[in-house]
């Protein structure tokens, strides 16, 4: 038998899996065949998550909703394991392949070399992000975390050196202990409920006695800290900064997202646990989560300002890009406006996109005379590789024209898009949150002012501190410009032409967001949706039958 | 039972906290391993303490799920062990690799 349309949804969590187990054969050497077999994978995986995106945007008869199931192993709903496909998963899934399409591209111009399996462990960390984004209960989303996050040990130490050690020794450290704080809290939930399907355990949290509602409560804290240790909300972030500087370039782009993953958990599983229709239990944590983000705002432009180097800048621009995000949907949850969800989410995919291209320009930016190439040569020496003078060509035939100048306005891209100015893709976010904060009818709170300060300041921060860099490498540099690889700079350029594009069609993406928020703000219809997945058994039977 | 259980896991989960938080590469290792521990006990005994039940139930009439433990827990610490096993042997791998390049086995990759 064929495999049906329905295979679609487990395709993303596949495919890399395939591609890294197959390319863990091939010998280091054999660089090209490893790049084609990422390539495909990574391209597959996007096709895979547009067609997903499509799909979930249903049509009008299903309320423009339409919820993807994927029971593995065919056993009913709640009891055997399932995959979720959903308007805001679908969303995360497409986010992931155009991170993952421009860092491979970029990595396959040096990075790739520097180490042994980039490719396979690059392959694996999609895998476990996509199967994150796509897992319908609790103790696979532990599972896909821990995939990604072995996968993101071995990437943070790709290229070696004192420094990368160092950071990754913190990073495993924290993570770690991180997991096994989600596993208290899994453990807890399962002891206060008896599930841990999503959907069951959001139908269950609004009958739950009342005996056994603390402990419910004390296991989703413990598990929300696992997760608010990975989006990096203050004071649980002091161990981003470090690590992401430490990575190399391609990782620390794809690392982009890492933090988005546990913004993204933290959004699911409030309004699906917590949300308007759990009884007693309705917005717990909003408010935490709330204060969190604020202070991680505040902490992220505070580190902006007082950095000295660009990667420790773009590294605190995670948190204040995770921290805006996080505080909205903690505003959300405690009642307020649904348009703050859609504005933060669409706020959260161009500001993913541009610290991701701003990963990519660091290392451009500060290269000296030689750089990549006397990089490569010390790498090649230390590794024993044996360098083919057809390796070497591209160095020589494609450094681009003009450097100082495209790469220049890559940069004041992402500045325009992370400060929050016009016209691109940041400001509409921003001013959508802004909007949802203010418009509110009579009296707006004072928490939602503050919010409101804090967005505006951490903004005018982030514009101060990369136009400082900025004027200091693009004006005010001696010297002759560096050589820049097309291969290098065209997927900053892909990121930045996604971010036009996302802000000329903003009227389309503003709206699958909004209708996002409001599909997260009713979580009938997701838990309807999974418990009443049907068996392929059944509807086999069904068939038989007449 | 109880009482000695949750003695059992309290002590892991403290000596494991205390060593995680030693400067020493070293201690950070085993604090985790008893953190770990702690975990997997503490996994368990939230599907109940049964004794002597078995986790599996025979096929088909009708069985009392009362008589058996919960077998779902089980499985739960079974993934964690490897999961956590296999983590615990990577961050050993960096801790030498650290300890290599730095030539002192202090967390922050240099003494004090």
């Amino acid at each position: 038998m064929l495999p049906g349309p329905d295979h679609l949804i487990i395709l993303p969590i596949l495919i890399p899996f395939f591609a890294g187990a197959l390319m863990l054969i091939y010998d280091e050497r054999q660089r090209r065949a490893k790049l084609t077999i990422s390539m495909i994978s990574v391209l597959a995986s996007l096709w895979a998550a547009v067609e997903l995106l499509i799909r979930s945007k249903g049509s009008e008869l299903t309320g423009n909703n339409d919820i993807g199931f994927y029971l593995l192993g065919d056993w009913a709903a709640p009891y055997g394991i399932i995959l979720v496909i959903d308007r805001l998963s679908a969303m995360m899934l497409v986010l992931t392949g155009l991170l993952a399409l421009p860092a491979l591209t970029y990595a396959s111009a040096a990075w790739a070399r520097q180490g042994q399996h980039f490719h396979s462990m690059f392959q694996f960390l999609l895998m476990g992000l996509n199967g994150a984004f796509l897992t319908g209960d609790l103790f696979n989303l532990f599972v896909f975390f821990e995939v990604l996050l072995a996968a993101s040990y071995g990437l943070l130490l790709h290229g070696g050196g004192q420094l990368r050690v160092r950071g990754g020794l913190h990073y495993i450290a924290i993570n770690l202990t991180g997991s096994l704080l989600f596993l208290i809290g899994v453990s807890l939930v399962y002891g206060a409920t008896g599930t841990l399907n999503m959907a069951q355990l959001s139908n269950l949290v609004p009958m739950l006695p009342e005996a056994r509602r603390p402990l419910f409560h004390a296991g989703a804290t413990i598990m929300g800290l696992a997760f608010l240790i990975k989006a990096g909300i203050w004071p649980l972030s002091f161990w981003l900064p470090t690590a992401y500087m430490a990575g190399a370039a391609p990782v620390a782009a794809i690392f982009a997202i890492m933090t988005k993953v546990g913004v993204y958990v933290i959004v699911r599983l409030s309004f699906l646990l917590f949300g308007p229709g759990a009884g007693a239990s309705a917005g717990f944590g909003g408010e935490m989560v709330m204060l969190g983000g604020m202070a991680t705002v505040t902490f992220g432009f505070i580190g902006v300002l007082a950095s000295q180097g660009v990667g420790r800048m773009a590294a605190h621009l995670v948190l204040v890009s995770s921290g805006t995000v996080l505080a909205s949907a903690g505003f959300v949850l405690s009642g307020q406006d649904p348009q703050i969800l859609a504005a933060s989410l669409y706020y959260m995919l161009a500001s993913t996109l541009a610290i991701s291209a701003l990963f990519l320009l660091i290392e451009p930016m500060g290269r000296e005379d030689g750089g990549i190439a006397a990089l490569l040569a010390l790498t090649a020496d230390a590794y024993g590789l044996d360098e083919r003078e057809e390796d070497r060509q591209p160095e020589v035939g494609l450094a681009i024209p003009g450097t100082l100048t495209v790469l220049g306005l890559a940069f004041f891209a992402c500045v325009l898009v992370l400060a929050g100015l016009p016209p691109l893709a940041g400001f509409i976010g921003k001013l959508g949150i802004l909007q949802g904060l203010l418009m509110q009818g009579e009296e707006v709170p004072r928490l939602a002012w503050i919010f409101v300060t804090l967005l505006i300041v951490s903004g005018f921060a982030t514009l101060i501190g990369l136009v400082r860099v900025g004027i200091q490498t693009f004006w005010a540099s001696e010297g002759d410009p560096p050589r820049v690889l097309a291969l290098e700079i065209a997927p900053v350029m892909v990121v930045v032409g996604l971010l036009i594009l996302m802000t000329v069609k903003a009227d389309v993406t503003l709206r699958y967001m909004l209708d996002t928020a409001d599909a997260v703000l009713q979580p009938s219809i997701y838990a309807e949706g999974v418990l009443g997945a049907p068996r392929a058994a059944d509807e086999e039977a069904e068939v038989v039958i007449p | 039972m109880e009482l000695v259980l949750s003695g059992a896991i309290g002590i892991l989960a403290a000596s494991g906290i205390w060593l995680l938080l030693r400067p020493r590469t070293f201690q950070v290792i085993v604090g985790l391993c008893l953190l770990s521990y702690a975990v997997n006990l503490f996994i368990f005994s939230m599907g109940r303490l049964t004794f002597g039940a078995p986790a599996i139930m025979p096929r088909g009439g009708f069985v009392n799920p009362a008589s058996y433990a919960d077998p779902l827990p089980q499985a739960l610490v079974l993934t964690a062990i490897v999961i956590s096993f296999a983590t615990t042997a990577l961050f050993l791998v960096v801790l030498i690799a650290s300890r290599g390049l730095t030539g002192t086995d202090h967390v922050d990759g240099k003494e004090p």
